[in-house]
């Protein structure tokens, strides 16, 4: 047999053995037996010097041949046996993936806190800014400016908490439109400014009163802004809050500060307008009071009402809430029962 | 006001149906409260005609009917009402017939005889008791002979008509009258309906100057003017007027009173009627006087203020001006010369007057709103033409004025220019015009401007921005163009301020708690809770509840509260917080309170739910302390944070609550609830923390500087000692920091512990040291030499056994 044969007969079996493992230390210990020097590969070269030398160059070629084929073929079984191993142990990994995940600590924002950065984000993307004050007004901010002089009709002592003759707990966010009206300087721009916070009314709590709800005023004052503004406006915050299907309706109404004054209605949840029980069959649910500002209001805050005008509006965001997610209690918000609060996930909408 | 669709088409060319009518006026006037047709809801009522009628053997009040209901054979009812009688035309629910309140009327047996149907009182149809006249008030209804016998009843009591509820403004008083909706209405379809002024037929022997004087002060009453009929006969007034004044929610009296209640909805000018036999002497306008007294028509008896305001006659007073008549003047079956008031009267004392002696009636209402100067007279001449009409009787020659005010017209002028840079619209002057035509409000094109008189029926339009809202609802909301706002540009965006309010409750919301709002009003001894700074509660001088009286002074109490209820329903686990003001005044005498605001929050029972992975431990002091903690150090507030144990709130646990101070100012506390008082809010332990928010605000904050990361490896030296129980880890460690050494960079307690193997007294802890050094590798003996100070510091200042 030929040096060649021998090492075509030691390949030939190698590749079979190899072939053969089912284990990898098994197909290391062939590797290192087949391919060390104290192998049949280095064995059978010993009789090389029994070759002429042209022969030899042809030989030793060979034999390097065979040892790549046979640490290509190791390395073929060698992934195999490891990919076959991998699937074995992971088989064995699996678990119930339907078992609960576990609990992580997460707390949300009042559900009424999410309408109100909702009506802020919006406004602040229109270039409003954010204003806030006080919630123990002065009579001259939240009625007297707001053009509702001390025996105006509209003004019921009944419904306002007073500490004393002048000093009162808020009705309304209004007051924030004459602090802001008497505090801004035009030539620097418009004023465009919304007001969250909270108001008092001495109601009584039941599932539509609260003593204690929230506001959010919204005013914009220049040169040239005009009731389609207002109209645009509120168009806007509707579909922004509640969705694209929303329309409103403009009808008017009356508020000291405002001429002409409008209560803006938006299509019923309920019943998307075509009329229910919820809308008294009118299609339509009030949701807030807007208007163009009222001359006085400038004028007694120092506005010249011939150069300056506006609109401004007042948002209930208890109201939004109650007509957003059908709850029918408006002392609910008040309770924080954690379930009841919990129910609002924070999805920013 | 309860307007009749009917009434309205006596002067409008109207036939849309009333739900589309009332749409209408929703979006260009007023809003509507309902439209109610009273038959709806009410099946199978006639006419019947009583043939003749037999007592029930076995009752001594039910009769036995024979009903003429226009079929061929009449029917057997049995009717227990007292004034039932033969011949009479009365309604009769049919069997299988729905009356009031959606109840079936069936075939039935009433002690044993068979009745088919029912007669009916009007309050079983559904009327109103309040509305019901006298009269039929305790029976069956009777009607005119000449109603026809079979025919449903409905059109007969004017139950057909539909009913448009306005729910006025305070602004459009000149709304609660017929005419005046009319006006409106005229304009928002472009009609011109024609509203007659209506004559007398004064009979010329009776001067009424001789009959009856008046003076009025002015300031009370600009107008004041009286009319005498004499020798009227009171009576039921006819069914028309009757239908009239129900379906407006009035209950018909008599034919004298039931027509000054007729002109009070026809003209929205109330009117009053005295017995004149019954007055002593002239007519006075004026205050009351301390201590006098009046009976009104409602038989209370009212004493009266200075601040009241009063009709009198030489003696007394006889009215309630413009609220409520007295009783010892009012009309009676016996009456037989009348005097009628009609007169405008200041709405100020009215609304005082009405509102102490809770008396609101049609006549205040309107009085509060005020009244139209141009149909004071007219009111009272048709009034009294009426009363002829229907009472019969002679009027005396003249009207008796007291006083008399006529306002001068405001005229407006206004631009085209200038109404659509307030509306936002394109009008030409021309169309602006057309609609003041329609209102009927006289207007003179000058050039670019219209001169606008606004007549004196509108007293509530004063300005060009009223007239701009007359434009904008006559033309239509609908039309209005749809646009933003635009010119010069303005930056939105939040305050520093503002940007760390919402940051704080990101961070509050992402350690686990749930964002609660609770109320600012409570109880003074709530209020009172959890002071942080000495300060007086700020209360409300006239609270409408017992539990909410005073301003709080703490946020803990109302997060207490919220505990409360959800243990009460059962929800053991709560985790809160809650932003917001709290009220201090320094002294009793101060009237405003300082706002200041504050975060506080609360964990009861477990943070997460106990679950299969989930070994939960209830919150503890720690819990609470590490989230407060967290929460300080995300704001970034530039300096040391540092607790110390506190017993300064009766309210906290005395050796469990921390003061919370950052670079030395105090922010706030941290502790377990006492136990004294969760029993009283009936709460399980519970731990607390609240915080000068507004502090946290005004405190200096880190500057956003990047520290690089250190290049070179850190080296770890763990440390155990056992130490006095009393020793704090606060003084362990400022002992580390001290004698750390400048590469000395975090101290972390992983270990605490006393019991077994430790002796009494004492406890251990174990402590991890990191070392690094910024510039260089650290070696070995650096640290070591840096590790054997500390422990040697320990043991001489702090008594430490290190192990
Ligand atoms: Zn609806």
């Amino acid at each position: 047999m030929s040096l060649r044969d021998k090492l075509s007969e030691i390949k030939e079996k190698g590749l079979a053995d190899i072939g053969q493992t089912d284990d990898l230390k098994t197909l290391n210990e062939i590797r290192v037996h087949l391919l060390g020097k104290k192998g049949p590969i280095t064995a059978a070269l010993r009789g090389i010097k029994e070759l002429t030398p042209e022969e030899r160059p042809e030989v030793g070629s060979y034999a390097n041949k065979i040892r790549d084929a046979i640490s290509e073929a190791v390395a073929q079984h060698r992934d195999q046996l490891e990919t076959i191993q991998l699937n074995k142990q992971l088989a064995a990994e699996k678990i119930d993936v339907t078992l609960p995940g576990k609990p992580v600590a997460q707390g949300q924002p009042h559900v009424i806190q999410q309408i109100i950065d909702q009506i802020v984000d919006l406004f602040l993307g229109m270039g409003y800014e954010v204003l806030t004050g006080p919630e123990v007004e002065e009579d001259k901010y939240n009625f007297e400016m707001m053009n509702l002089p001390k025996n105006h009709p509209a003004r019921d002592m009944q419904d306002t908490f007073y500490l004393s003759k002048e000093i009162l707990m808020r009705t309304q966010t209004s007051p924030m439109q004459a602090r802001a009206l008497e505090k801004h300087d035009f030539s620097k721009g418009p004023l465009k400014m919304i007001s969250p916070g909270i108001v008092y009314r001495r109601d009584t709590d039941d599932p539509t009163h609260s003593h204690q709800f929230h506001q959010v005023e919204g005013l914009v004052i220049d040169e040239h802004i005009t009731m389609a503004d207002l109209k645009g406006t509120l168009i806007t915050m509707a579909q922004n809050i509640f969705g694209d299907k929303f329309d409103i309706r403009l009808r008017p109404s009356y508020f000291p500060f405002t001429e002409p004054s409008v209560e803006v209605d938006v299509t019923c949840f309920n019943c998307m307008g075509k009329g229910c029980d919820v809308c008294k069959h009118t299609g339509w649910i009030e949701v807030l009071g807007a208007g163009m500002v009222h001359p006085n209001v400038l004028k007694m805050a120092g506005v010249d009402s011939d150069v300056y005008g506006g609109f401004a509006f007042g948002v209930g965001p208890d109201r939004f809430a109650m007509l957003k997610y059908g709850v029918d209690d408006i002392r609910d918000f008040y309770l924080n029962d954690v379930r009841f609060l919990n129910q609002f996930s924070k999805r920013g909408n | 006001m309860k307007v009749s669709y009917k009434w309205l088409k006596q002067y409008l060319d109207l036939n849309m149906p009333a739900k589309d009518l009332a749409e209408k006026i929703e979006r260009t006037a007023v809003e509507v409260d309902s439209v109610t047709v009273a038959e709806d809801g009410l099946k199978k009522l006639v006419v019947g005609h009583i043939l003749s009628m037999k007592k029930h053997p076995e009752s001594d009040h039910l009769h036995i009917c024979s009903v003429d209901v226009g079929e061929d054979e009449p029917l057997q009812i049995v009717c227990g009402a007292p004034n039932v009688d033969a011949g009479q035309k009365v309604i009769v629910a049919l069997p299988n017939s729905r009356i009031g309140g959606n109840v079936k009327i069936k075939r039935s047996k009433m002690r044993g005889v068979e009745s088919e149907g029912m007669i009916c009182a009007l309050d079983e149809i559904g009327f109103s008791k309040d509305v019901v006249p006298k009269e039929w008030a305790d029976g069956i209804y009777v009607f005119d002979d000449d109603v026809p016998v079979g025919e449903p009843i409905y059109h007969y009591l004017g139950m057909d008509d539909p009913i448009i509820d306005l729910d006025v403004t305070p602004n459009r008083g000149d709304m609660l009258s017929i005419i005046g909706t009319v006006h409106d209405l005229a304009a928002i379809y472009d009609q011109k309906p024609e509203i007659k002024k209506p004559s007398v037929e004064e009979d010329q022997s009776l001067d009424v100057n001789t009959e009856i004087k008046a003076t009025a002060d002015a300031s009370l009453a600009k107008t004041y003017k009286l009319r005498v009929v004499e020798g009227v006969k009171i009576a039921p007034s006819p069914t028309w007027l009757q239908i009239t004044l129900w379906n407006a929610g009035i209950r018909p009296i008599n034919n004298v009173v039931d027509v000054t209640n007729y002109i009070l909805l026809k003209y929205g000018q109330p009117l009053h009627s005295f017995d004149k036999d019954k007055i002593d002497g002239d007519i006075v306008v004026r205050n009351a006087k301390k201590g006098e007294k009046l009976v009104t028509l409602d038989e209370d008896e009212h004493e009266l203020s200075p601040d009241d305001m009063v009709i009198s006659d030489n003696d007394h007073p006889i009215a309630l001006a413009g609220v409520m008549g007295g009783f010892n003047t009012q009309i009676d079956d016996e009456t037989q010369n009348v005097v009628i008031e009609s007169a405008i009267f200041d709405s100020f004392h009215i609304r005082k007057t009405a509102q102490r002696h809770v008396l609101h009636s049609e006549a205040s209402q309107r009085f509060e709103r005020g009244i139209n100067p141009d149909g004071v007279e007219d009111a009272l001449n048709e009034a009294v033409s009426m009363i002829k009409q229907l009472a019969g009787g002679r009027i005396a020659q003249g009207i008796v004025t007291a006083s008399e005010y006529h306002p001068e017209l405001p005229v407006i002028s206004i631009t085209a220019e200038r109404t659509n840079h307030v509306l936002g619209t394109s009008l030409k002057l021309e169309e602006i015009k057309s609609i003041f035509d329609r209102l009927e409000f006289p207007s003179v094109e000058h050039g670019d401007t219209l001169a606008v008189t606004v007549p004196a029926r509108r007293w509530d339009i004063h300005i060009d921005a009223d007239l701009f809202e007359e434009v904008a609802r006559i033309y239509g909301y609908d039309n209005l163009p749809v646009t933003l706002p635009t010119g010069r540009q303005t930056i939105g965006v939040l305050t520093p301020t503002q940007r760390l309010q919402r940051a704080s409750r990101q961070i509050l919301e992402g350690i686990g708690l749930t964002q609660a709002i609770s109320y600012s009003l409570t109880t003074d001894a709530k209020a009172k809770m959890f002071l942080m700074r000495d300060s007086e509660p700020t209360k409300l001088l006239w609270p409408m509840t017992q539990d909410h009286t005073t301003l709080r002074m703490n946020l803990l109490s109302g997060l207490l509260d919220d505990v409360a209820y959800n243990h009460a329903h059962k929800v053991d686990d709560v985790s809160l917080y809650e932003t917001g003001r709290v009220f201090y005044k320094d002294s009793a005498d101060q009237i405003r309170p300082e706002e200041v605001e504050h975060v506080a929050g609360v964990i009861t029972g477990n943070l997460t739910d106990p679950a299969w992975n989930n070994h939960v431990k209830p919150a503890d002091f720690y819990l609470m302390k590490g989230m407060v903690n967290q929460f300080i150090v995300n704001l970034g507030i530039k300096g040391e944070i540092a607790y110390s144990a506190t017993d300064q709130y009766p309210e906290m646990h005395p050796g469990r609550t921390a003061n919370i101070s950052i670079h030395g100012h105090n922010v706030g506390f941290v502790g377990q609830i006492h136990p004294q008082i969760a029993k009283k809010f009936k709460i399980k332990e519970t731990y607390a923390f609240e915080l000068n928010m507004q502090a946290l605000i005004d405190l200096p904050k880190n500057d956003d500087q990047y520290q690089p990361i250190a290049k070179y490896p850190s080296v770890k030296r763990d440390i155990s000692m056992i130490v006095d129980r009393e020793t704090t880890n606060d003084e362990i460690v400022a002992v580390m920091n001290k004698r750390g050494g400048s590469y000395l960079s975090a101290i972390r307690l992983f270990d605490v512990y006393e019991g077994k193997n430790v002796p009494d007294g004492k406890k251990s802890m174990a402590y991890s040291l990191t070392y690094v050094n910024p510039r260089e590798t650290l070696k070995d003996e650096v640290v070591n030499a840096a590790f054997e100070k500390i422990k040697k510091r320990l043991t001489a200042d702090l008594n430490a056994e290190i192990r």
